[in-house]
């Protein structure tokens, strides 16, 4: 079991080394890196937090409730439909 | 109504413009990943240094495509959650598995094996790393799948049950999603594409290497591995096109009707060469759809039916519900007023089904679900005005389907003639001309791809999904000011991000050409 636990320890360790040492000798990566980094939280950080808003999760408790809400909008919208149809 | 189109139309041109900045990216993620794939293959069979050189060239290039295009699908799904949480809903558990899926796929196999790929050089064997850049490319076409088995499903709903309770479409046959024929044909037409696209690239970048006068053996050998890679991609992507065509005719006549401008249709439908819509062609007057054009005789018989004397409907056959035996003899399908009556029945029983919900009366929501799924197959059909707002914009599908298919052509001939150059006569290859050629053509075959998704998907309007819901109902409750302030956002950031990112590639292709490749360490 010891023997075990130190070859996945091992095995771990090498895969840390892996990224660690290969983000180290990145030659043409620095800018990409910095590009990625803000993009990254231009998405998360900026767009997800302040401007796209998962609106269903937002704005009801329990997949019942978003369900309900959806049922009403799409009989809302076809009610307009219908109304548009008969002017 | 006017501020609900503003808000769908702002949605629609949104999600295009990310869709579209994505796809820059996936296509040639999908192809480079091959190429290099190949080629380490090679250094790994030869012990030729050449082929170690060489794939760390392009391997370069594929991680500066990679890194740029990271997270840029990310926010097609921010885009559904906020600006079609209706649709993002309805569609909810066929989305769930294949995307859930995908994102397996593309965290564990594409982040660690690309890993290994750029890092483990040193570190690992000669196979393994043979192994980790193979599992790379398939890694990226597993992902690639799972989102086009999504995109297919939208496009031919087909392995679910609608279930009012839940307000979504549930699977019930998860091979029935992931195996129907358009998820097929689509997954094979898409990922070959990206072949095509990635060996252009190849071509391309080598053609610049010869400009710049330097790396020839290095310019040649990837015009080789590139034009095989091409010329079988490009003749695969025309035959699963084929395949398209025929699948498109089946579930989607509106689409191929829009695609070829085609209002009235005939038993050995020809199919427009060249062509210009009329302008002035309205549903149901007598002008000619196409002006100035030629017709390749029941060529459109034979690409949609392969059966050169088939009926092929246009527009208006299809809003009338008619089609024609081989014989002239008339049948009657179900019209788009009759589809629009069905819909609306659909609807009048969901609005039931709510009432007897909160009533709290079981037996007549049983009732009224079984009204429902009676018609549901329209039940997207109820949220037309009339049946004219069935019929996609002809225009941008007939345009955007002809610069595909030429853009095609050209490739096909593209990849024969670098084939020709890199093997039989290289001097060729010297000519500037032949050069410049060779990079222009980056442009078209990117041009070439994002027509592929226009037609796909403008061709599909009105429809989210096909027949079950149009755009406009997939909207959510949002203002159309807070859209188009996120439209420009994503213009502004994508712009900017674009160029930093085509000026890190293109650097380094300068910074490549002005070194010896095969010599300096």
């Amino acid at each position: 079991m010891s023997e075990f636990s130190t070859y996945i320890s091992r095995l771990g360790r090498r895969g840390i080394d892996l990224y660690v040492d290969g983000f180290r000798s990145m030659t043409i990566g620095k800018s990409l890196w910095l590009i990625i980094i803000i993009k990254l939280i231009v998405i998360f950080f900026v767009l997800k937090l302040f401007f796209f808003p998962d609106l269903l999760q937002r704005d009801y408790d329990n997949d019942e409730d978003r369900a309900n809400a959806v049922r009403a909008r799409l009989i809302e919208n076809s009610t307009s439909s219908n109304i548009n149809q008969n002017q | 109504m006017n501020d609900l189109m503003s808000v769908v139309d702002w949605s629609r041109a949104q999600f295009a413009l990310t869709a579209m900045v994505h796809w820059l990216f996936v296509p040639l993620t999908i192809g480079l990943s091959l190429i290099v794939a190949v080629m380490e293959t090679l250094w790994y069979r030869t012990h030729n240094e050449k082929w170690l050189r060489i794939t760390k060239l392009w391997m370069k290039m594929f991680g500066i495509n990679f890194a740029c295009g990271v997270a840029t699908g990310i926010i097609l799904e921010f885009e559904f959650g906020t600006n079609w949480s209706n649709y993002s809903w309805f569609v909810g558990d066929i989305f769930g598995a294949p995307l859930a899926i995908e994102g397996i796929f593309a965290f564990f196999l594409e982040s660690t094996f690309i890993a290994v790929m750029f890092f483990g050089w040193n570190k690992v064997s000669r196979g393994f790393h043979l192994a980790s850049s193979w599992l790379t490319a398939i890694g990226v076409v597993l992902s690639a799948l799972w989102i086009l088995v999504a995109n297919a499903w939208m496009q031919y709903p087909a392995g679910m049950k609608f279930d009012p309770a839940q307000m979504r479409n549930v699977m019930d046959s998860f091979s029935e999603v992931a195996l129907s024929p358009v998820a097929i044909n689509k997954f094979f037409h898409t990922v070959l594409s990206g072949w095509v696209l990635a060996a252009v690239f190849v071509i391309g970048v080598s053609c610049y290497l010869l400009l710049k006068k330097r790396n020839k053996e290095v310019a040649v050998s990837s015009i080789k591995i590139a034009g095989w890679i091409g010329t079988l991609g490009i003749l695969l992507t025309m035959w699963t096109g084929d395949g398209s065509a025929v699948e498109v005719s089946r579930v989607q006549p509106m689409k191929l009707a829009a695609m070829e401008g085609l209002y009235r249709g005939q038993c050995g439908q020809g199919l427009v060469g060249i062509g210009f819509i009329n302008p002035d062609k309205e549903i149901g007057d007598n002008n000619d759809p196409i002006v100035y054009g030629f017709e390749i005789p029941k060529g459109l018989s034979i690409l949609a039916k392969h059966d050169a004397n088939a009926f092929v409907p246009g527009i208006e056959d299809l809003i009338d519900g008619i089609e024609l035996t081989a014989n002239g003899d008339t049948i009657h399908t179900v019209s788009y007023a009759e589809r629009i009556e069905a819909g609306r029945r659909a609807q009048s029983a969901l609005a039931d089904y709510e009432k007897a919900r909160v009533a709290g009366d079981d037996l007549a929501m049983d009732l009224a679900a079984k009204r429902l799924q009676a018609d549901y197959q329209y039940f997207g059909y109820g949220y037309l005005d009339s049946p004219q707002e069935a019929v996609p914009p002809v225009a941008l599908t007939f345009y955007a389907f002809r610069v595909m298919v030429m853009a095609g052509g050209y490739l096909l001939l593209f990849m024969l003639a670098a084939l020709f150059m890199a093997y039989r006569k290289q001097s060729l290859l010297s000519n500037k001309l032949v050069q410049l050629g060779g990079l222009a053509t980056i442009a078209i075959v990117w041009i070439c791809s994002e027509a592929g998704w226009i037609v796909a998907e403008v061709g599909r309007q009105p429809w989210v999904i096909q027949d079950l819901m149009p755009s406009r109902t997939a909207i959510s409750s949002i203002e159309s000011s807070s859209v188009q302030l996120t439209f420009w956002v994503f213009v502004a950031v994508f712009t900017l991000l674009m160029a930093a990112e085509i000026g890190i590639m293109v650097s380094q292709i300068k910074k490549e050409s002005k070194r010896d490749i095969l010599a300096d360490k």
